[in-house]
């Protein structure tokens, strides 16, 4: 974390679900087959607390995304970066595209969940590769 | 339940309001609510104040009661904060209030002060409102993230930049004559197109600005205005609110607000009022697509027809519609925990016939205004009327 910011808040699972996006990474399922993301208690969807870890399907599909040009602080390196929403079966992540540039993304572009350390914020930042 | 009137609105203007602190802005719309309502502010029982980022950008939480005291009231106040709701929210809890029949007269509005911070500042600030953990850390701001909405719609329903740059185009031309608009300016579709690239498909000139600027609106019961004798001819008649996913990666749709369709069926059904009764409307157009999508969970277009609606001059001052008669938020500003209660005072002007675009109207009895928070996580839907 930056200086002042030295005790962050505790994340409450948000950390461990992040770096286990290097291995393929997992989402929540619900009794009722719903999809969601940690750190979670109770299904979104229905309400079911019968929740279990399922292993994230290894490719998704690029569902939206943009070009961004002007950064928030955090991100003063990076701009134009590609952001995009990613389909993985009955979850999407937000993410930042590597390895791709904008003109070579499209709605459908096959990609794997990978993810960094931000250097600027300290924090996990989800980044998409080519599948 | 009584029925609700406005009984007086305030404005300041919109713009750059330099070396004034968020309690004067207020305190000066709501002094003129008052004046234009004929209301003493002893009177009201009760401050409903909207304002999102005063903690970031002034240092300064629990407003209320300094925003109270500023206006020179003596009761007790309460801040919503529900983004760039927060005013709508603010409103939409005095009304509720005053159809109970707890309150006869409450001042309801909002203030942000935005423009003493730098657009990165700015930026991040207004990022607090999406979700922290899965869309602000992986870079989403608040253009990226109507630019992926944006996107979306374009890949399901069609429609290009050029159609967005007519909304923007439109906005302007109906913000010329508002004294209250921070750009009194027209732009052409040309110069909207050929604006810097902010987050794609978006540029520049499809984007609201950053604004300082309050609103406040003094709403009466029925019983109230009667009694004294209060030239209040425009009643709220319907109100809605609607909640969704707060990250857009959780909505099964990223090419609708089904937060705004919710509210409107809401506040359409309050009101006993269908969407083709309605003659104008005031809708939360952020950036441009958003309108768009509002138009079109309004009811007021089908999926996919919203989208040419300005180009086709469907939505322009004289269309069947006109949409954002004030300049809307890309053109009077965005001072996000004011925009709500501007709505509300922006659609009783015109609607009593005292604003510099109710020509455009003359007949209107049935009047719209949607407000949303986030990418529409929230949104809050107000049907307004003349009643007499």
């Amino acid at each position: 974390m930056s200086e002042s910011d030295p005790d962050p808040p505790a994340n409450t699972g948000y950390d461990e679900w992040a770096d286990a996006l290097a291995d393929g990474g997992y989402f929540i399922e619900c009794a009722n087959g719903h999809g969601s993301l940690p750190p979670r208690r109770v299904c979104p969807d229905c309400g079911s607390t019968d929740l279990s870890e399922e292993p994230l399907p290894e490719t998704g599909e690029v569902a939206t995304f943009s070009e961004v040009h002007v950064a928030p602080s955090g991100f003063g390196e990076e701009p134009p970066y590609v952001t995009a929403v990613v389909g993985f079966g009955s979850v999407r992540l937000t993410g930042i595209v590597r390895d791709l540039s904008a003109e070579e993304v499209e709605i459908g572009t096959a990609v794997r969940p990978d993810v960094e350390r931000n250097d600027a914020t300290g924090n996990r930042l989800i980044v998409f590769r080519p599948a | 339940m009584t029925g609700v009137r406005v009984a007086g609105v305030g404005l300041t203007p919109f713009g750059e309001h330099a070396g004034r602190t968020g309690r004067d802005l207020f305190a000066e719309a709501a002094l003129a609510a008052l004046s234009d309502a004929g209301v003493a502010g002893d009177d009201v029982e009760h401050l409903n104040y909207g304002n999102f980022m005063g903690a970031l950008a002034e240092r300064q939480g629990h407003q209320a009661p300094i925003v109270t005291e500023a206006a020179g009231l003596r009761c007790a106040g309460t801040r919503y904060e529900e983004a760039c709701a927060s005013a709508g929210v603010a409103v939409r809890e005095a009304v509720r209030a005053v159809r109970s029949g707890e309150n006869d007269v409450m001042l309801a509005g909002g203030m942000e002060r935005m423009t003493n911070l730098s657009t990165a500042e700015v930026t991040e600030s207004l990022a607090v409102a999406a979700d922290e953990l899965f869309e602000v850390r992986a870079g989403v701001t608040f253009p990226g993230a109507y630019a992926l909405m944006a996107r979306a719609y374009f890949d399901e329903y069609g429609g290009d930049r050029e159609d967005l740059a007519h909304v923007a185009a439109k906005n302007h031309a109906n913000a010329v004559n508002n004294e209250y608009a921070q750009y009194q300016r027209e732009i052409t579709v040309e110069q909207a197109m050929d604006s810097p690239p902010v987050a794609s498909p978006l540029h520049l000139f499809d984007a609201c600005p950053i604004t300082d600027g309050a609103s406040a609106v003094v709403l009466v019961s029925e019983e109230y205005a009667a009694e004294h004798d209060l030239d209040a001819p425009v009643a709220i008649t319907g109100t809605g609110q609607g909640g969704d996913r707060a990250a857009l990666q959780d909505r099964t749709d990223m090419a609708r607000t089904p937060a705004a369709a919710d509210a409107a069926a809401e506040a359409y059904g309050d009101a006993g009022v269908a969407s083709d009764e309605v003659d104008l409307a005031e809708v939360h157009d952020c950036f441009t697509i958003a309108e768009v999508m509002a138009l079109e969970a309004l009811d007021f277009f089908d999926p996919g027809e919203g989208i040419g609606a300005a180009r086709r001059g469907d939505t322009t001052r004289d269309g069947d519609l006109p949409v954002n008669l004030s300049g809307g938020l890309k053109a009077k500003g965005h001072p996000v925990g004011a925009t709500g209660g501007s709505q509300i005072a922006e659609m009783t002007r015109l609607l009593r016939g005292d604003h510099p675009n109710s020509d455009a109207v003359p007949d209107a009895t049935v009047g719209l205004t949607h407000n949303a928070g986030g990418t529409v996580a929230s949104a809050v839907v107000h049907v307004l009327e003349v009643a007499e």
